[in-house]
């Protein structure tokens, strides 16, 4: 029994199409990394999955119910944007936000709603800082309590968009570590957008990559091969295992090798 | 002289009234402030003067006109719930046409130019029973709509993404924290004039920030240094012959380098406290 099932989409803007055709389920506990140059829908797919943008044509479905009717929470983690330093909020405000902030009013906080908040804070191990104010924590403490945000309301379904972006290593590695943890104790299925497999290539189920107006879905040796990617851009690109990480040269805008230079 | 000031009834008057703008404004402004709003504020109290000095020159209430022109341009920011850049340079330009008309309002009406420099600086000690009454019903409506909108307006203050992905409605959002900031301006108008409305929408709000990281707490600093601001100033005013306004926007001031002060030398303690943080991380 899939949690969600993607049918028939497709998005154009004007004479410009992203995908189309695109469908895939996703079952419990799956990782689906969504991969691919700028500008080929990843974060617009997201943003039908939550129920933000309305697809040309297709439907998605979480849970038996379209994601725009809200029947059933779904976690975001966007790409991280620190927060301004005099932003009056605490580590344990944001999480709370994530439990209730879409509600009318100031609201009670009972005392089963502050012992969720503590739970996911411990969840994530940023306890230590949650009474801080968010402008002075780290990039990467900050987040790690937009990870507990979206856990604490108890997600159908996490979507993550780029939360690894501008995260040192150690970072990465941390916010990683707890999306994998929860899709294992909690089933609760992860789309990651990344420009960079790397981070999450031990982890991941399978490997969505949009390319330029094409697209393929698989297991990561499916996808990420000299021919799948040669056959997506309509031109020869390589797929290079270089100790343990992939690296794509040759596709027509080469951002892969830029990553490389960067050092990620 | 100040016991026999403070047994008037008009003294009495203008501490009421003073109390209801600073409650109402200290509420709004820590909102104001999460959202960067103040060059709104700015540009909302302008207008108002232009609706004042045009309600002047058709004859009719000024308060009406103050309403007027606050409401309107509260409403059109809202709707094109602008962000950054784009937003301050659209509220220089409204802001500028606005203050030329208010200007040329001005030199039309025949009245004495006391009234026009009472809109701009305040006349705290001239409300009547009347305004008090229409002040505190439009106070309660502000702070009304503040209570109901808590928690989505926090959230879509600091976290506008998130809030949008959880379904809270931005723009709707928008419009009414600029509706309710015309209201609250048009307030403040009354008391402090248009070119103070800032020392009790934003210094209060600001100063509260320097000084917590608890969104409730930051509430209800505002409002205190918003109320002792206006009441002590006009108590002040009775000692000392000078304008309210002045003592008023002092004051806050004051609050407001103070806690900038004590921001910063917390800040010097703390650096280590935070690196030990850091290691134990590790």
């Amino acid at each position: 029994m899939s949690i969600a099932a993607v049918d028939d989409l497709a998005l154009r803007f004007g004479e410009r199409t992203l995908f189309e055709g695109l469908g895939f389920e996703l079952e419990p506990g799956e990782l689906l990394a969504v991969l691919g140059p700028n500008g080929t829908g990843k974060t617009s797919l997201l943003r039908i999955l939550l129920g933000l943008l309305r697809p040309t044509t297709g439907s998605v479905v979480v849970e038996g119910c379209p994601p725009q009717e809200r029947c059933h929470r779904i976690g975001y983690v966007p790409q991280q944007r620190v927060f301004e330093r005099d932003v009056v909020l605490r580590g344990r405000d944001l999480v709370r936000l994530g439990l209730d902030g879409h509600r009318w009013g100031f609201g009670r906080f009972r005392h089963e709603d502050r012992a969720r908040v503590d739970a996911s804070l411990a969840e994530v191990g940023a306890t230590a800082y949650a009474d801080a104010p968010v402008g002075r924590l780290s990039g990467g403490e900050q987040q790690r309590l937009r990870v507990a945000q979206a856990l604490v309301a108890d997600p159908v379904l996490i979507l993550a968009d780029e939360p690894l972006l501008s995260l040192d290593l150690a970072s990465q590695r941390g916010v990683v570590d707890l999306l994998d943890a929860r899709r294992q104790s909690a089933g609760t299925p992860v789309v990651f957008v990344t420009h960079d497999v790397n981070p999450v290539l031990h982890t991941v189920d399978r490997v969505l990559y949009l390319a330029p107006g094409r697209w393929a879905i698989g297991m990561p040796e499916e996808v990420l091969t000299s021919g799948t990617l040669s056959r997506l851009y309509g031109t020869e690109v390589d797929v290079l295992n270089v100790r343990g990480r992939v690296v794509v040269v040759g596709t027509p805008d080469d951002q892969h090798v830029h990553h490389v230079e960067n050092g990620h | 002289m100040f016991t026999q000031l403070l047994a008037q009834h008009f003294v009495h008057t203008a501490l009421w009234a003073g109390a209801v703008v600073a409650v109402v404004s200290g509420s709004i402004g820590v909102f104001v402030v999460a959202r960067g709003m103040s060059f709104a504020v700015h540009a909302i109290s302008e207008l108002g003067f232009t609706g004042a000095t045009g309600a002047l020159v058709l004859g009719i209430d000024p308060v009406l006109g103050i309403f007027g022109g606050s409401l309107l341009v509260g409403l059109v920011l809202g709707l094109l719930s602008l962000r950054g850049r784009e937003r301050d340079s659209a509220i220089g330009a409204v802001l500028a046409f606005g203050l030329g008309l208010g200007y040329l309002f001005f030199s039309l009406y025949q009245g004495y130019a006391t009234e026009a420099l009472n809109l701009l600086f305040g006349n705290i000690f001239g409300v009547s029973d009347t305004q008090l009454r229409n002040l505190a019903i439009v106070g309660a409506v502000v702070l009304l709509g503040l209570a109901l909108l808590y928690r989505p307006l926090l959230f879509s203050s600091v976290d506008p993404e998130i809030a949008a992905a959880r379904g809270v409605p931005l723009r709707a959002l928008s419009v009414a924290i600029f509706l309710l900031l015309a209201l609250t301006t048009a307030e403040a108008i009354q008391v402090v004039g248009v070119l103070l409305v800032l020392t009790l929408v934003i210094t209060p709000a600001a100063a509260a920030q320097r000084v917590t990281g608890r969104p409730t707490l930051a509430l209800l600093l505002s409002v205190t240094i918003a109320l002792v601001s206006t009441e002590s100033g006009i108590l002040l005013s009775l000692l000392k012959d000078w304008p309210p306004s002045f003592f008023i926007t002092s004051i806050s001031f004051a609050f407001y380098v103070a806690a900038r002060y004590y921001d910063w030398s917390r800040g010097r303690q703390s650096r280590p406290a935070t690196l030990l943080r850091a290691q134990a991380l590790e």
